[in-house]
């Protein structure tokens, strides 16, 4: 879509700037990548009253101009950089009108990159609730740019923003709240004159910041580390004096325009809560509670929707097979395609109840009380608060839950955190763990309540958080960082989730699931079919023309001969091969070769596994129809001791075996996409497959 | 008196920090010299801490609360 102005919006966390966005924009938004770096860039855009398009781009959330996290870092990058595609003619910075002074910071250096700014005045209602009593007119004065009170989550004074942003002009009007020249006038003064720059405040930006600028060539940056040598310029103390020089412009500024209460009302009723919530006692069995009831909704309520996505593909096959003539092309079509397709949408349900889960989690504030609750104990093993997140997204899926490690700070904890994250089950084991247990764990009741196959799975649930955690404590052992950790988070005030809100990031998260997991899983059954479809050389034609002889035709009747021509063509095919090249290593694990091809096709998501064991079991069982995997797999001999397959031990030895085994091509792409180092995705890998390899040993040496 | 030995519900104002690059990250913040601090509550296993400062609430660890200095009184 082309626009005719570009927005950026700029602010705080927890301002409502993202409900800003979403009111502004509608679904009208696609979420891509900051050029160069993995951040997400969310663009949008709005139809402003003169008639123009507006595009509004949204940048994270920060406290200030001075990154902490990666994420943060491209504030400034899309702000300054004048050669920049995402350049902003304006920008909308969002102010959280209960708490301005710490608000304000960011505010007063963007403005002082003399950009046109106007300033959205969020949550007045809540202001107004508690007492605060805000002079806009004055504020607007003093600060000479429009100021626009609005509440983005009531949609009030939305319409008034977009007329003062078709009202603005390209030329920035905004006070100048401190001198910035005066923090260090040497290094500002010489830094303008040879990079050219005008604004004093870029160039001081650009001696705090210019080993980490894109924009900047190798010798400009080179020029202005020798600069600060000869000025002897020092970084952390010069915004140390730039902080404390903002926050003493921005205390006479709110002296004269705001009026508030000795204490919030909001506030004290947050702290009413937390004393529950964050309880000695309480805080964590509310929150095991709130996990409890949060997997207890996943696994149960998901079930409704998945028995009839399956069903559906069920007949679907059915029908297919029914009015297709048979042949090649109609079972890469049904054995291939549909299988595939059924695999990939059956997941959808967790994901979305799982997302919408998280989404009010972090939306009414307690994830970061969370995050609060645990930080001790997970620093005890080399990990953060801010790692509880992603290690109980992990239960999804760790593809989204690596993405959001980045407001991890630091690199070890963040590291540690993305090494972890693919232990913690996720769902693409559920439906493996499921067949295992439904398999060999009888359906019988402990206490009358808790059937037994419901807590094996359980105890599977634990042990994969176990094993993360033993796992982080390792790494850091082995990790070494010069890097200070800290901790220093806001705790924003309890509020109602946005519905809208959780309501989107169910629909944004099943897309990308489907569309970034679905591609590999519908290509590898595709291959998987091919596999064991055809094998190499005349091998086929051969037992087609062995079996044609007398001796067996007239021996066996035809159903009899179909299933001995179809268990021999799999062994002969492709796939049957490559168990066969790999049994030797997995027979101590006491996988047979058929087991061995469910292995090699898992390697690219786990979930294939249940749709290999379809293909195997139905291929090898010739007839085609579609009865339930399971008592296929159940009624499975050895053809040599005619003993079951999946015995107790097996099972279970191929249960530790996912549990461990790095099977999930979009995580190692991720890894590589988040770390940007090719050794990460690599060590992961490989600790994860020795990891699984000798647990399943052991698990099956102990149970046989 | 450092912040990290304040107990919950007590009062102190900030003087100084003993440490450079944490007190740039805290002054961010709005933990600036001269402003009013309240501790609300320590986290159910003694760390990290939540703070009430320029109107709103922050959590920190007691290892960064003890690089804060509050004036006696």
């Amino acid at each position: 879509m082309k626009a005719d102005i570009r927005v950026a919006l700029v602010g705080n966390p927890n301002t409502g700037k993202s409900t800003l966005f979403n009111v502004l924009t509608g679904l009208n938004q696609k979420i891509g990548n900051f050029p160069g770096v993995t951040v997400d860039k969310k663009v949008g855009y709005t139809q402003l009253p003169d008639g123009r398009t507006a595009e509004v781009v949204d940048l994270p959330g920060t406290y200030s101009l001075y990154p902490k996290s990666q994420d943060e870092s491209i504030v400034f990058s899309v702000l300054a950089d004048r050669s920049n595609a995402l350049v902003p003619d304006m920008v909308v910075v969002i102010l959280d009108a209960t708490n301005l002074k710490r608000n304000l910071l960011l505010y007063t250096q963007v403005a002082d990159l003399k950009i046109p700014v106007i300033v959205a005045l969020n949550m007045m209602d809540m202001a107004a609730k508690a007492g605060i009593i805000i002079n806009v007119d004055d504020l607007a004065m003093k600060l000479g740019v429009p100021v626009v009170p609005i509440s983005a989550r009531k949609v009030n004074g939305i319409d008034k923003l977009k007329e003062v942003i078709s009202n603005t002009n390209h030329i920035a009007l905004q006070q100048s709240s401190i001198d910035v020249r005066s923090i260090a006038p040497q290094i500002v003064d010489s830094i303008s004159t040879e990079l050219s720059i005008e604004n004093p405040y870029f160039a001081l930006q650009l001696a705090h910041q210019h080993e980490h600028l894109k924009f900047l060539s190798p010798e400009q940056s080179d020029r202005i580390e020798q600069l600060e040598l000869e000025h002897g310029f020092h970084s952390q103390k010069a915004q140390g004096a730039e902080t404390l020089a903002r926050y003493a412009f921005i205390n006479e500024l709110l002296y004269d325009t705001v009026k508030t209460p000795a204490t919030a009302q909001d506030e004290t009723f947050s702290n009413k809560i937390d004393r529950v919530l964050t309880h000695k006692v309480f805080g964590f069995v509310i929150f095991f509670a709130i996990l409890l009831f949060m997997f207890q909704a996943i696994f149960s309520w998901a079930s409704y929707p998945m028995d009839l996505i399956e069903s559906f593909f069920m007949w679907a096959q059915d029908a297919l097979n029914a009015t297709l003539p048979p042949g090649p092309l109609t079972s890469l079509l049904v054995d291939g395609v549909v299988a595939g397709l059924s695999g990939v949408l059956v997941f959808v349900p967790q994901i979305a109840i799982l997302f919408a889960f998280i989404s009010i989690l972090e939306d009414t504030g307690y994830m970061a009380r969370v995050t609060f609750m645990m930080d001790r104990l997970m620093r005890k093993v080399g990990l953060n608060g801010k790692s509880v997140v992603p290690l109980i997204g992990g239960f999804a899926c760790a593809v989204p839950s690596i993405m959001s490690t980045r407001t991890i700070e630091n690199w070890k904890d963040r590291m540690i955190t993305i090494m972890v994250t693919p232990l913690v089950a996720c769902s693409a084991r559920l439906p493996v763990y499921t067949l295992l247990i439904a398999l060999v764990v009888p359906a019988d009741k402990v206490w009358g309540i808790f059937s037994l196959q419901g807590l094996a799975l359980t105890a599977m649930y634990v042990f994969s958080l176990l094993s993360a955690i033993i796992v982080a404590w390792v790494f850091k052992l082995i990790l070494k960082s010069r890097e200070r950790g800290y901790f220093i988070m806001e705790l924003p005030v309890y509020r109602m989730p946005r519905w809208s809100n959780v309501a989107f990031s169910m629909y944004d998260r099943s897309k990308s699931f489907v569309l970034q997991a679905g591609k590999v899983i519908i290509a590898v059954s595709i291959i998987l079919w091919v596999l064991s479809s055809y094998g190499p050389g005349d091998r086929f034609e051969k037992i087609d023309k062995k079996y044609a002889q007398t001796e067996y035709t007239f021996n066996f009747n035809p159903q009899d001969l179909k299933t001995l021509i179809a268990r021999e063509k799999l062994e002969s095919s492709y796939a049957g091969a490559l168990g066969h090249f790999i049994e030797p290593a997995i027979r101590p694990l006491g996988y047979d070769w058929k087991i061995g091809i469910a292995l090699i096709t898992s390697f690219a998501a786990r979930e294939v596994f249940v749709g290999t064991m379809a293909t195997i079991y139905s291929v090898g069982g010739g007839d085609g129809d579609t009865a339930s995997v399971l008592h296929k797999m159940r009624d499975a001999k050895d053809p040599k001791t005619n003993k079951p397959v999946f015995t107790l031990a097996v099972a279970f030895s191929l249960m530790m075996f996912y549990a461990f085994a790095m099977q999930c091509v979009s995580t190692v792409a991720i890894v590589y996409r988040e770390t940007k180092d090719w050794r990460w995705p690599a060590i992961q890998f490989a600790y994860m497959t020795v990891l699984a390899y000798v647990v399943a040993f052991v698990t099956y040496h102990l149970l046989k | 008196m450092k912040l990290s030995q304040l107990e919950v519900g007590q009062k102190g104002i900030v003087k100084e920090f003993t440490d450079l690059e944490m007190s740039v990250k805290l002054m961010e913040m709005g933990c600036l010299p001269g402003e009013e601090i309240r501790v609300d509550r320590i986290a159910p296993l003694g760390d990290p801490i939540a703070i009430r400062v320029a109107g709103y609430q922050l959590s920190l660890r007691k290892f960064e609360a003890s690089t804060i200095i509050l004036h006696k009184n």
